[in-house]
């Protein structure tokens, strides 16, 4: 059976008033079903673009300009609106970064709820509330009678975003991309939505792509992990293979920038730089500015290539090797 | 809430107050009325005798005591000019004025906010930016030269509706009122118009800004996510979210359109409070003016404290903080 969702190829460009910016390009990634991805980056590292084109919901003047968007066999790029809008919701969730901004704030808890059950089903409006209670129920509100009739603003950013979790759950979708749901949450917080995502997913076979710049918090929650740079994924494999032995540069500077608690008072280890400007992307090897190894073969470009021997594929021309040395 | 409708409720008699103070002084600075109202060849003994007669042979502070007085027993004096009290001299052209502020009203805001959420959904439009245009049109040209421009076409050249005046007016709730016969509709559409295309254009300009930061929000990206159609995001999710600044403008400016109706009432000679107070104001008939300023200030008071109260009612957020208040 072939993957629940496989995207090869895909560019998502914005046509500002500066120029193209290339926030993706040439993306290929695959999940498979109740597989959880981790997608980790920078900001501005096109993680959030590759998931709103997954949606369709690039906003001008950005536009998928190329590649293919495969979803249970159906092409999301050539689909249209029509289709997108039947996925959306249904077999597509969405949860945001910022739980603060994702509901609608003059609109009741059960509207916003009920309008996503109407959306797919006909089904009645006291039938449709049931549902919206039991998903409430589901990621652990208590009252959820009463929390049906409130607003917003009357609960905690961790409560909004367990919200927003249950909206995503309604219609047990196959696939959720959350986009760093817990970034703007307390740490005791996230860990518990951590865990609860993880076993709601697990339950129903949910597929999941996890968004996020935290290394520490997907590595374990994911199955594989997808590391973008540029617009370019420049690695990916299997979490404890990639976090255990790096093989591009810019991974490794990645797990050697998180604080391991052993060196008290010792520098962290930091990547000399900056993120390249998507309007200004350096020639060859988009990291090679930044890079310890780079040197004149840097100059082209490598492709995306798979590790002989394992489940793993680096950009690299000079990737560390295995054993992580 | 009960606390907050008090206090609101203070602040609005608080400015009544103070405008009372301030008409009354406003008005007693200009001229003599007697000069306008006598018969230039009168001996001084009538002179004196009108003077004493309309009460102003008594000192300011006299004067303003017995005006505050009167005022409490509803009784705003006898017009000069008349000879009936002031209150009810404008209280027979008050009909006229509300019902072309309120056909005013509907169709600057019957046409305004759809035109303002179009070109706010597509700012970069030729629709979005012809509405653009016309509102700069509608808004910098001046009122009284939008209405003899009115006139000269629909009236003149055209020859489809009437220049100026009532038409047939019918009894309606104790009223007379024009928008209930043929005739009187057609003599309102013109001035109707002209006091509604600034209103229009304000109400483009507030909207089309309004809908252009809402649909930037997330919970809009959001509730597009959850694959609810476009209409219901528009119709419900942003509209209900600019209505909240809309009707605030809304109220602030239904309030200037029954007190300032004055230059449309003047080129189309509708019979209205504002063409009254001209003319009252030509023949220095201070009880009326007086009279006219008061009414007008409560009108506004009034409009303020009703668009609060709606405020708390469209947002939740506003609700809670306030009654906490």
């Amino acid at each position: 059976m072939s993957k629940l969702l496989e995207i090869t190829d895909l560019s998502t460009h914005f046509f500002t008033r500066d120029g193209v910016a290339r926030a993706i390009d040439n993306v290929s990634l695959s999940v498979d079903r109740g597989e959880i991805l981790g997608l980790v980056g920078e900001s501005g590292s096109g993680k959030s673009v590759t998931g709103f084109s997954i949606l369709g919901l690039v906003d001008p003047p950005g536009r998928v300009v190329s590649g293919q968007i495969l979803f249970d066999g159906q092409d999301l790029v050539k689909g249209g609106e029509r289709l997108m809008r039947s996925l959306r919701g249904r077999r597509i969730a969405m949860i945001f970064q910022d739980p603060m901004m994702t509901l609608n704030p003059v609109l009741r808890i059960d509207t916003q709820m009920v309008e996503t059950v109407l959306a797919h089903e006909k089904v009645s409006r006291s039938k449709a509330l049931e549902r919206s209670r039991e998903a409430l129920v589901a990621v652990g509100i208590s009252a959820p009678d009463e929390r049906l009739q409130s607003y917003p603003h009357q609960f905690s950013g961790g409560m909004r975003q367990r919200v927003a979790i249950a909206i995503a759950l309604l219609h047990k979708p196959d696939l959720i991309i959350a986009d760093e749901p817990t970034t703007a949450l307390d740490v005791t917080i996230q860990a518990q939505i951590l865990s609860e995502v993880q076993q709601l997913c697990a339950n129903s076979g949910t597929a999941l792509i996890w968004i996020t710049h935290d290394l520490a918090v997907v590595s374990g929650l994911a199955d594989r992990l997808a590391v973008m740079y540029a617009g370019r994924i420049i690695e990916e494999g299997p979490t404890a293979d990639l976090i255990s032995a790096p093989m591009h540069p810019y991974t490794k500077g990645l797990i050697e920038s998180v604080p391991k608690g052993k060196q008290h008072g010792a520098l962290l280890t930091q990547i000399k730089g900056m993120t390249p400007s998507l309007l200004k992307l350096p020639s060859g090897c988009k990291f090679n500015p930044r890079c310890p190894r780079a040197d004149a073969a840097c100059q082209t470009e490598p492709d995306l290539d798979p590790v002989i021997g394992t489940d793993r594929h680096v950009r690299c021309i000079h990737p560390h090797a295995e054993a992580g040395a | 809430m009960i606390v907050y409708l008090i206090r609101r409720f203070g602040q609005s008699l608080l400015a009544i107050a103070a405008m009372a103070v301030l008409v009354f002084l406003g008005v007693y600075a200009i001229g003599n009325p007697v000069d306008v109202l006598i018969n230039p060849e009168a001996t001084q003994a009538e002179i004196a005798a009108t003077t004493e007669r309309l009460g102003l042979d008594k000192p300011l502070y006299e004067q303003f005591g017995i005006f505050v007085v009167n005022m409490f027993q509803g009784d705003l004096g006898t017009s000069f000019v008349f000879g009936r009290p002031a209150m009810d001299v404008i209280l027979d052209r008050l009909p006229a004025t509300m019902e072309l502020a309120m056909v005013a009203l509907i169709l600057s805001v019957g046409i305004g906010v759809p035109l303002g959420v179009w070109a706010g959904l597509r700012p970069d439009s030729i629709a979005g930016r012809t509405i653009m245009g016309g509102s700069i049109l509608g808004f910098s040209l001046p009122n009284f030269w939008q209405g003899m421009l009115l006139i000269l076409v629909f009236a003149v050249l055209l020859g489809w509706l009437p220049a100026g005046g009532r038409g047939t007016t019918t009894e309606f709730l104790g009223m007379q009122v024009s928008f209930l016969t043929l005739d009187g509709l057609s003599h309102m559409i013109l001035p109707a118009i002209n006091l509604a295309l600034f209103k229009m254009s304000l109400i483009i300009r507030l909207t089309r800004a309004n809908t252009r930061e809402v649909v930037l929000q997330d919970y809009v990206k959001f509730a597009r996510a959850k694959g609810i159609s476009s209409r219901r995001v528009v119709m419900v999710h942003i509209l209900k979210n600019i209505m909240i600044p809309v009707i605030t403008i809304i109220g602030l400016e239904l309030g200037s359109m029954v007190a300032f109706a004055i230059v449309t009432e003047t080129v189309f000679a509708w019979p209205g409070m504002g063409k009254l107070l001209i003319d009252s104001i030509n023949l220095l008939d201070r009880p009326v003016i007086v009279a006219y300023l008061m009414l007008t200030v409560l009108i506004i008071v009034s409009i303020n404290l009703f668009v609060d109260i709606l405020y708390s009612i469209l947002d939740p957020r506003v609700r809670l903080s306030e009654m906490k208040g």
